[in-house]
Order: structure tokens, then sequence, then C-alpha cells
């Protein structure tokens, strides 16, 4: 089964969001806030899009605005993935 | 003497309401237009609801060429400045073309059109480099949208200056806002302004289905747009226009016209945060308000009737109840405060000039639209938003907001001719 | 009533990425139009344009801007930079709502819009970006801007083709005159990309020639229509007070006369309405035609609007009365864009005591019996005109002075 991994969402992010200069992707970003990562709601709706696109999970709305570290948005996406959530 | 702009006459094509009468009985009933989109499929859509006109070019009055040539939006415009240009009383053969002018309000402009013939000239999408081989000659004219204000000035017969205002969701009150300006500093004594706006094209609804700012009410179309209320997940787009003949008031009382409103103030902030999102506070919507009351005169305990932006995504009802608290202080709490689009949808730039014409309908006829479909409160919207039935009311002092894209807020104030300091 | 000053200009256009390497091509007439880069246009009727040169906007915008904007809207947030960065202007120091913006626009972020257009009509609405609501519309540039410089004041959008760019400085010179320190105002368009370029081709102006020494060719016995660019200019304009309280920096030039009016219908028999409007912007500004040092020419490139505008300034300023110049001819004509662009030239000509030439007209019709500049010329200027005309019979007129 497919899973969505923290390099790949950091691709996504950079192509449908672009890369903050000052806070940057590299690094253990798993558990900073979107926020603090220079990604607003916008940024996110985005990024959703495509990995609802490419992975074919469908997020439920405001589950998406309620991930709100990489980690949260890469469990739910698996999560729906794996059919349990 | 100071210079002031008044309204003598007025044109509507709303959802449901071919005309301004039509357009005041729906808001005082309190009815709903909005329904599943008709202009095409919405299935594939998130949303697919709106509030639709049924309009019919040639019926309106418009020419086989005139209908061919035009936009829908260009179209809207002009049958609603014949309109208002009729309800006026004005006759241009008897005043000087090059007094006269023209701000038309658009946030989309001819998207409509330039849609429908994208896809003839990419084959449905299928090519980038599109053939020009299929361009209809008017193409050009749905690029630059001035092209709308372009088609009102030729129909009004104006010489004076003429342009399109193009700020999203607050252009039908900027672009009238814009007019009182050059009335009031003499640049033309007879401005033909407002907004319009064909929105409904499936182009617009993915853009807000993508930011997930339209509701997906899709199964209950006739209460989908709930401003106010706590089950409201995001506003209907609609699609109309208002235009108003705008006019310096000894030229209107000289030829014994009829007085809507004065435009009495007017002013625009930014909030330099957000394209999209509204900081909650409401600042900068508050000193337009401000601003716009202090240009009028007007003491906030003045405002006998707030009409709102009320667009029914929860960010902009807390943020404009902000606002209004913010600005008019405990009177806030004693103001009736309505949002038309519960009924008519938004239809983006055209929403602010068609908010404009209830606000002068209300003070002509002593009644305060509702906001429909307001039956559970959001308790943090805590003002007296007129739920479900319209209220008699003397209204004298009108306070119109909006809110847009691109951080865009504006305000206007509309007062009962004669009334106020000079 | 205070004078509105410009106190700040940034330029973008196909002769450079700032402002002096754009003002030294210009006076070096170098003609900057040529073939379509940006795609491929060899199938297209017409295939000149002024492409700005090519520039990456990594270097210049934050990462986070690049994916949720048009080019055009980034090449205005570098050209709103380097406008501010001229004089040194702090916003914060302005009062919280001090500074405003009002941008003319043409078509929006049409290349972005394009490519949206691309994917929903290929793909599906899933496709369509969550940028698409904003970056496409005509509202964008003074939106980013103001976002990005926390302007806070009265922000404004002006649709009127070319002439926008003259109608925006109208306004701007309205709110300073209103009691607002500071306005940021001009316009950067462009939209070269292959749906943009069929829709402007539909207008039958473009020019069709395909060598760019002789395909844009305004006043001249073979006029056959125009070449289309991308760019424009940014102001900072300014309260005398406010430039005052600042601190005595030198200024570009006072916006000190504007006027617009339109044309009768077509079919009407009524005169064009370009003559009142210059005679409207020179009334405004309390100045004589023999006051006028030089005119920027509206310069469509089109027998019959050359042979208005011509018969307008003859009945001004008389024949052969005025200088008469028209750089457009190096750059192609920028939309909204182009009139500020000329404006940003005209308050350079007032800095650097010289005229920039029109180039490739080595045959003006002598009908129009006009003094066109085709050599730079070097010359005293206190006072210029601008013109500028929208599609449809919009007329814009500003007179800046020294």
């Amino acid at each position: 089964m497919t899973t969505l991994e923290l390099p790949v969402l950091r691709d996504i992010l950079r192509e449908c969001a672009g890369e903050d200069d000052a806070a940057g992707l590299q690094g253990d970003i798993l558990d900073v806030p979107f926020s603090d990562l220079g990604y607003d709601s916008l940024a996110l709706l985005e990024t959703a899009s495509v990995i609802q696109r490419r992975f074919g999970a469908r997020l439920a709305d405001d589950a998406v605005t309620r991930a709100e570290t990489p980690r949260a948005l890469l469990d739910l996406t698996n999560e729906t993935l794996a059919g349990t959530s | 003497m100071t210079r002031r702009a008044v309204i003598t006459g007025i044109g509507v094509l709303a959802p449901s309401a071919n005309g301004t009468k039509s357009f005041w009985d729906l808001l005082v009933s309190g009815q709903t237009a909005t329904r599943r989109i008709s202009f095409f499929d919405p299935t594939p859509f998130r949303s697919q609801v709106a509030a639709e006109c049924d309009f019919d070019p040639l019926r309106a009055g418009l020419s086989h060429q005139q209908s061919r040539r035009m936009d829908r939006a260009a179209q809207f415009a002009v049958v609603s400045a014949r309109e208002s240009l009729a309800d006026s009383g004005l006759d241009l053969e008897r005043t000087d073309p090059t007094r006269r002018g023209v701000v038309i309000g658009s946030a989309v402009g001819c998207t409509m059109s330039l849609e429908r013939e994208y896809v003839v000239v990419s084959d449905g999408g299928a090519r980038w480099l599109v053939d020009e081989s299929h361009a209809v000659p008017h193409l050009f004219d749905y690029l630059v949208p001035s092209a709308i204000a372009r088609e009102v000035a030729w129909e009004v017969g104006a010489e004076g200056p003429v342009s399109l205002v193009s700020t999203g969701c607050t252009s039908g009150l900027d672009a009238v806002g814009r007019a009182a300006e050059l009335v009031v500093e003499g640049s033309a004594d007879v401005m033909v302004c407002g907004a319009t706006d064909a929105p409904i094209s499936p182009i617009t609804v993915a853009c807000f289905d993508a930011i997930k700012a339209t509701t997906p009410r899709n199964d209950d179309p006739a209460t989908a747009s709930r401003p106010f209320d706590r089950t409201r997940n995001g506003f209907v787009l609609g699609e109309g226009s208002a235009v108003f003949v705008l006019e310096e008031l000894e030229h209107a009382r000289r030829r014994g016209a009829h007085l809507y409103a004065e435009v009495a103030g007017f002013a625009s902030r930014a909030n330099a945060h957000h394209m999209t999102g509204l900081r909650p506070d409401g600042v900068e919507m508050a000193e337009a308000i401000r601003v716009a009351l202090a240009r009028a005169r007007s003491a906030p305990t003045e405002v006998d009737y707030v009409n709102a932006h009320g667009s029914g995504t929860k960010q902009n009802d807390r943020h404009e109840t902000a606002a209004v608290k913010r600005s008019l202080g405990r009177h806030a709490y004693d103001t009736p405060v309505s949002s038309i689009k519960s009924m008519i949808g938004h239809s983006l730039g055209a929403i602010g000039s068609l908010e404009i014409a209830a606000c002068a309908l209300a003070m002509e006829n002593g009644v305060v639209p509702p906001t429909a479909n307001l039956r559970e409160p959001d308790p943090e919207c805590d003002l007296d938003y007129v739920p479900l039935r319209a209220r008699e009311r003397r209204v004298d002092t009108v306070l119109s907001v909006g809110s847009g894209f691109g951080g865009f807020q504006s305000a206007m104030v509309l007062r009962r001719p004669g009334r106020g300091a000079a | 009533m205070t004078a509105a000053l410009i106190t700040g200009l940034g330029v973008v256009s196909p002769a450079g990425l700032d402002r002096e390497t754009h003002w030294a091509e210009t006076l070096a007439g170098r003609c900057v139009i040529g073939p379509i880069t940006r795609f491929d246009a060899s199938g297209y009727s017409s295939r000149l344009a002024g492409e700005v040169p090519a520039f990456e906007a990594r270097e210049h915008l934050p990462g986070r801007l690049i994916p949720q904007t048009d080019r055009m809207t980034q090449l205005a947030l570098l050209v709103a930079d380097a406008a501010l960065a001229d004089r040194e202007v702090d916003v914060a120091a302005m009062g919280e709502f001090g500074v405003g913006v009002v941008t003319a626009s043409s078509a929006g972020g049409f290349e972005f819009g394009h490519r949206e257009l691309e994917k929903l009509w290929s793909r599906g609405p899933e496709h369509v970006s969550a940028y698409q609501s904003f970056a496409w519309f005509y509202a964008v540039n003074t939106g980013q801007i103001s976002i990005r410089h926390g302007t806070r004041g009265p922000s404004g959008v002006l649709v009127t083709e070319q002439a926008g760019g003259l109608d925006v400085l109208g306004q701007a010179r309205r709110q300073v005159r209103d009691e607002l320190p500071m306005m940021i105002s001009g316009g950067v368009d462009g939209w070269l990309c292959p749906w943009g370029w069929v829709a402007h081709q539909a207008s039958g102006h473009l020019s069709r020639r395909t060598d760019p020494r002789s395909a844009y060719l305004p006043f001249s016995v073979d006029a056959a229509g125009y070449v289309p660019g991308e760019g424009g200019a940014l102001f900072v304009v300014e309260s005398a007070e406010s430039a005052r309280s600042r601190g005595a920096r030198p200024r570009y030039g006072v916006i000190a006369g504007y006027a617009a009016t339109f044309d009768p219908p077509p079919g009407s028999g009524r005169e064009p309405s370009l003559r009142r409007a210059i005679e409207a912007a020179l009334d405004d500004a309390r100045i004589a035609p023999t006051d006028v040092d030089v005119v920027f020419a509206d310069a469509v490139g089109l027998p019959e609007l050359d042979a208005a505008e011509a018969r307008a300034l003859a009945a001004v300023f008389g024949p052969y009365g005025v200088p008469v110049t028209a750089p457009k001819t190096m750059t192609g004509r920028l939309g909204a864009g182009g009139a500020a662009l000329d404006v940003a030239n005209a308050l350079l000509s007032i800095r650097d005591g010289v005229l920039p030439p029109t180039v490739n007209v080595s045959e003006p019709a002598p009908v129009h019996e006009l003094d066109l500049v085709r050599v730079t010329r070097e010359a005293r200027v206190r006072t210029a005109l601008v013109l500028a005309r929208g599609h449809g019979g919009f007329n814009s007129a500003l007179v800046v002075t020294a």
C-alpha cells in the first residue's frame, strides 16, 4: 500500500506553496507547526489538494484545517489511505 | 458651495428579479433565489449551488449585435443602465455629454465569455498553443474588461471620465464611491455608475471550490446562503448588476428629479494581511466606517441601518461583526444589520452596488430587508441581524460595508437627501 | 490644496529590469522589440513583442510568493520594492493608514489564468489551484503590494486599458490632496501567453510584420499596427507636507494636471475627445500650451488613430508646435504599464534635460505636422504632457512638471 512520507511531503510543499527563505523545510520539521514554517491555510489547501490527487486520498475539509504540523498531515493522509479514518 | 452627489435613478438585475421593483419585492418577501446551478452540469464541483438570473438579452431589449458582442456582465450593465436612466427621467439630449461620465465596477469582468471562447480555441483544453483561426472578433474586449464601461458609456452617451473599477468584492461600493468623488470635485455633473458581474462559470466555481469559500450545501440550495447563522459554511455565488444615475444635487433639483439618497461619505482601507484571509478584529473595516461617517459628518449614533457584507463565511461574519461594534460602539446593538446575500447570493463585484440599491430602497420604503435563513444565530455574532422577516423602520442614514479578496475594506454612508450638515 | 509630488520611481521594461538600465537603453535609442520567446508564436499572425529580460523571481521575492503569483505580479512586486527603496520610504513611519496603493491592470494575471483554465478543462475542477481565486483577478497587484509593504490606506484598481496608467495617478493625486501622506501608484502589465496573445490579436490592431525595425511605426506613412509588450512603472506619490517632513530629498516631479474623457460612440459624427482631455489637463495644471516642453504621445501606430492624435495635438499646439516623442517604439505598448512607463520617461527627461527618441520611424507622414523627436535631443524640460488612449475610446492626459 502507498503511504505518504516526509520527503515527498516536502517536495509537494515546495512545489505548490514555495519555501519560506527564513524557515526552510530542511531538518526535523515533523512537529513544527505549519504556521512557523510559513504556510498559511491557503498553502495547506493547495498542498492537500495535490495529495488528494496524487494519492487518491479523500481528505475531509475540516480535518485538513486541523492538521497543524507535517506529522499530523502525514498521519491524516496515511490513515485515510489505510481506510482507518 | 459644496457639491453633493445624489442618486436619482436605479436599475437592477438580480437573481429572480429583472428590474428594481421585483428586486425590492424579493428582498422584502425574504424569499431566496439560490438554486442548483443550471448553466452547466455542476456534478463534478464541490459547490453546486448559485443564485442565477433568468435573463434573456433579446427580451431585455438588447439588439442581436449587442447580444453577440457583449459578455453577459456587460449585457447586465447596459440593461440596468437603461432602467436607471429611464427611472431618473434624465434627458440625454438636453444635458451635456462632456459633463457625463461612467464608472462600472466588476470583479471578474468578462470571465464567462473568456472561458467559453477558451474552450473553443483550445479544443477543450487540449492545446496550450490555442488556435487563432477560431478566435471571435470581440475577444480583446473580453480580455480587457474596460469594454464593459465602454458599452455603458455608449449607451448613455458619456464623453466625460469613464472607467472600470476592479477591486474584487468591494468593486460595487468602490465604483459608486469613485463616481461620487468625481461629481463632488466637479469633474462631472452626472455619473452613471454601479457594478456588474456574471461569474457563474466553471472556472470561477472551481477556484472558489479550491479554497472552500463557497458552500457545499448542495442538498438544500434554497437555504444554502446563511449569513450569521451557526450552520453557515460558505457563500453562494451569485450574479447581477445595479446601475445608478448619480447626479450633482443642484443639477438634479433644477430638473425636479426624484432624489433617492445622497452618497454622503465613502472610504476604503486595506488589511495588508492576506489575499483571502481576514484578521478577526476588523480594524481596517472599522477605520473605513469611521472615515466614511466623518466625511458624511454623521455621528455613529445616527446610523439607522447597516447593510452588511454578510457573505456567510465564518471568518467574514465574525470580522464584520467586530468591525461594526468597533466603529459604532454601543449603538451597534441598537441598529439592524442585515445581509441580502442570504437571498440573492454573492455576486462578487456587483453585490456592493446591489446592496447600495437595497439601501436606497430601504430609505425610500421605510423597510429594512431581512437576513433570510437565519434560524440558529452564531453566538459569536450577537447583533440584530433582522432574521427572516423584513422590518418597518424609518431609515435616514444607512451604512453599507464590503470586504474583498486582496484585503479591500470599504464603507459607504447614504443619507436621505436634505438631511445632515451641508 | 497640497501638491502631489512624485518622490520615488521604479521601472521594469523590455529595456531593463531597473530604472537606470531602462533609461540608458532608451536614450541610446535601442529597439528591444523582438520575436516572442516565451511560447512558440511561429503559428500566429503576429510574432513580435517587447519581453522583459529573463529574471529569476526567486532572487527578488520570498519563495512563498512564487507559486501564487503570475509573472506580471512578480514584476510589479519587483518594481514596488524599487520605487519604495528609491527614496528610502519607511511605510510604518507614515502612520497606520498613511499609505495606499492604486494600480492599473488590463487583463490581470492572465498567464496564470491560462494554465488554470487548461487544468480545469483537460483534467477537471479538482486540479484548479487554490491561488487561482486571486492570481488572475485584476486587483492582484494592488493586493500583493499592499500585503508585502504593509500599506493599509485606501486601495484601488482601475481598468481602462492603456489609459489606466494615467488614471491611477489622477486617483493617487486625489487621495494625496485628500490628506493622505502617500500613495504607491502606476501600472505593471503583461499577458504574454498563447491565450492572451490570441485574444489580443483579435483586436486587429497588432502589427503582422516580422522585422522588429519596421513593425511598429506610429505617425509613419506606413504605420501598420503596434507591437505589444510587458512591464511598466510604479511611483511613490506624496504630499508636499509629507515629503518636507521626511527631509528634503530631490523629487522627480509634480503631478500638475490630469483629465480623462471618452470618445463619442462610433458613427455619431462627433469629434473624438482626446483634444478635450489635453485642454482640460493643461487647464487643471494652470498652464498654457506654450509651457509644454514635450509630449509623450499615445502613438498607437494605426493610421486613423494616429491621425486623430496628430489632429488633437495640432489643434492645441499648432503645427509642429511642440516636440512629440514615442519611446514605446523601442519597447512596444505595455498596456496600462505603458502609460506609466511614459510618465517615468517624462520624469527622467525632466531630471536629465533630454528627450528620448521615437525610433524606426524614418518617414513621418507629413500630413500629421508633428515635430517628432527621432534622435535623442538635449532640451530643458520643465513640463511634460503624457497621453494615453485605452481601447474603445478612453482618453487620458497627465501633466508633470519639474
